[in-house]
């Protein structure tokens, strides 16, 4: 009983302790914190019911500048999320970046006439409706997506311009291999065509490697069905790849023997087999979102630089920091578990002497490849780098922070 | 009779794999053959799925006006709302981006208008089935289809005004720009997508 003895001796002193804080609190609390006002509004029923943030919370998601959402045929186009307010690694649903090929509605889809059938080269082809999928063994993963137009420019102000087409959940739902094996796939096929809902049934090409590796068939976001415009009732999540394979209200997957150049594939080829080879995978990328563009430090001294790191090579193995423009570098923490193909929140003690300076990180994936700059991105492709060099592929450049001396920080790219 | 030797060994074959094949779990069901049709709108670039049907530029320049597509693409295909269909247009306004994920599409006059760009006329054909009329998606009829892609065709010089579209004309189109684009790269488990990129 020694064991129990000691525990419950910790558990005495423990409780003393935090006695102790509890009486401190109250003091301060007494001395300055207003007591605080009644909440009627969370007491009715609907927030009983459903809970709401804060009103005093009011980061929100931004049309992308180039395009109006809803434009003026009614459709949305891409939405950024302000990842400067961003904490932890999740994005809360209600604020994931949201991207549409050309324009979309969002469907309304009853989940009981939903259904995703498998076919094609298979020997049986199958029909599940969402409560087959749920009878299915599942798993509960967390992914980042990334749209391939997440690029800074230099017009951009703030980080939710420069990389708001990011976004990190924990997905729950069927492995698509489960899925392909119970359809039994047969020799020869070599894709899938993965596809949509809605009304224009977006589709696109996945190879059957990956379909089999670690594609999910989604039903879970963040604890609850997968938001309607996330893809509800269903989303393929392909983890690495581009936002644009992730395909929701996922309602078809043909298995075939090539690449079919379908809807969504058509936008993304590329004469040149270089910048082909990054399409697909997104690279290792990080961004320090505090402090970022727009934001003001109120003066010299401590501050916990904190930013997120993903790469569709895996998980995020280093991140590191420069306060100087990329002089010298150190090491950052992790602050959250590096699950493979997720945002993976970093922090960074920084003391702040008061002087202009340049904020950067960088990140180093599993495979070992390192998020490049943008001068190492145009040597590359023997290009001159000037404000207008466009990184080819998808960007997952190196973004720096101007810090001036009254505080205000901006876009090192302008 | 020299197969009569391998029978054994093939029915042993077939039987593994059908074996390892077997399903797991038996959740699910099996489609009927007109559901699957039904469904299946995916159209190979070899045109495989293609249904049957044909038209001509000729009614697909009629169509083109009846079904609402000059509304946004303009009376010419050239200069609205929507993306430009028929080369000869104005020169992309210099330092002008096409948006975010909107690059290398048909934003940009003549280099991304699509009966030029793509690969394939059967893309052409997918693309229109698939995405058009706005708000009235999936509506229009085989002919229909292969009448407004001979159309877009036609006015990019690409076939004459006469050729008439269908299952077997179709995917023989001989596209400006067939070998214009790299293939994918294979994709591999913990490969990095481009060796030695920094």
């Amino acid at each position: 009983m020694d064991s129990k003895r000691s525990n419950r001796r910790k558990f005495l002193k423990g409780g003393a302790a935090a006695a102790g804080l509890a009486v401190g609190a109250a003091q301060s609390a007494k001395g300055q914190t207003p007591a605080p006002k009644w909440q009627e509004k969370g007491t009715n029923k609907e927030i009983i019911a459903y809970g709401e943030r804060s009103r005093f919370v009011t980061s929100l998601r931004a049309p992308v500048a180039e395009r109006e959402s809803p434009d003026a045929f009614g459709l949305m186009f891409h939405v950024l999320s302000p990842l400067q307010d961003s904490v932890g690694s999740i994005t809360p649903s209600s604020l994931h970046y949201v991207a549409t090929h050309r324009g979309s509605f969002v469907p309304e889809i009853d989940p009981k006439e939903h259904r995703l059938m498998i076919h094609g080269m298979v020997d049986r082809p199958l029909i599940f409706t969402m409560d087959d999928l749920k009878r299915l063994p599942y798993v509960t993963r967390v992914h980042f997506l990334e749209c391939i137009g997440n690029r800074a420019k230099p017009s951009h102000k703030t980080v939710q311009d420069t990389h708001g087409m990011t976004s990190c959940s924990e997905w729950t739902g069927v492995l698509l291999s489960v899925l392909l094996k119970e359809a039994g796939v047969q020799s020869g096929a070599s894709w899938i065509v993965a596809e949509g809902a809605e009304e224009i049934k977006g589709a696109s090409s996945i190879p059957l490697g990956k379909a089999m590796d670690d594609c999910l068939v989604a039903y879970g976001q963040n604890g609850e069905p997968v938001r309607p415009q996330q893809g509800f009732p269903l989303r393929l999540i392909v983890p690495g790849f581009e936002g644009i394979f992730q395909t929701k209200y996922l309602r078809r997957i043909k298995v075939v023997d090539r690449y079919y150049m379908t809807y969504n594939d058509y936008g993304h080829i590329n004469p040149d087999p270089k910048v082909s080879a990054l399409g697909n995978q997104i690279g290792p990328k990080s961004v320090i979102t505090y402090p970022s563009g727009g934001q003001n430090l109120s003066g010299p001294g401590f501050y916990e630089i904190s930013g997120l790191a993903w790469s569709g090579g895996g998980a995020i193995r280093k991140v590191e920091v420069s306060t100087d423009g990329g002089k010298n570098w150190k090491d950052a923490e992790l602050r959250t578990p590096a699950y493979p193909m997720a945002h993976t929140r970093f922090g960074f003690h920084w003391n702040w002497d008061g002087k202009e300076c340049e904020l950067l990180s960088r990140c180093t994936d599993e495979l070992g490849t390192v998020q490049p700059t943008r001068a190492q991105s145009a040597k590359f492709f023997n290009k001159p780098l000037d404000a207008n060099f466009r990184v080819p592929g998808a960007d997952n450049t190196i973004q720096a922070w101007r810090v001036a001396s009254d505080g205000s920080v901006h876009n090192g790219l302008a | 009779m020299g197969w009569r030797k391998f029978l054994p060994l093939t029915m042993a074959l077939c039987g593994s794999v059908v074996w390892a094949q077997s399903p797991t779990y038996g959740v699910g069901r099996t489609p009927s053959a007109q559901e699957i049709r039904a469904w299946d709108i995916s159209i190979s670039p070899t045109g495989k799925e293609l249904p049957a049907g044909h038209g001509t530029a000729k009614e697909g320049e009629l169509l083109f006006r009846q079904k609402g597509c000059a509304g946004c693409h303009g009376a010419t295909g050239i200069g609205a709302r929507a993306p430009a269909l028929v080369k000869g247009g104005p020169p992309a306004e210099p330092g002008k981006a096409p948006p975010p994920g909107m690059e290398g599409m048909h934003m940009v006059p003549d280099t991304g208008i699509m009966a030029l760009r793509s690969p394939y006329a059967v893309t052409i054909w997918d693309y229109i089935s698939r995405g058009m009329p706005l708000n009235r998606e999936g509506t229009l009829k085989p002919d229909e289809v292969y009448a407004l892609t001979a159309f877009l065709l036609f006015k990019n010089d690409v076939i004459k005004e006469d050729e008439v579209m269908d299952q077997q004309t179709l995917p023989k189109v001989n596209m400006p720009n067939r070998a214009g684009f790299a293939d994918l790269p294979q994709w591999k488990h913990g490969v990095p997508r481009l060796q030695d990129y920094p």
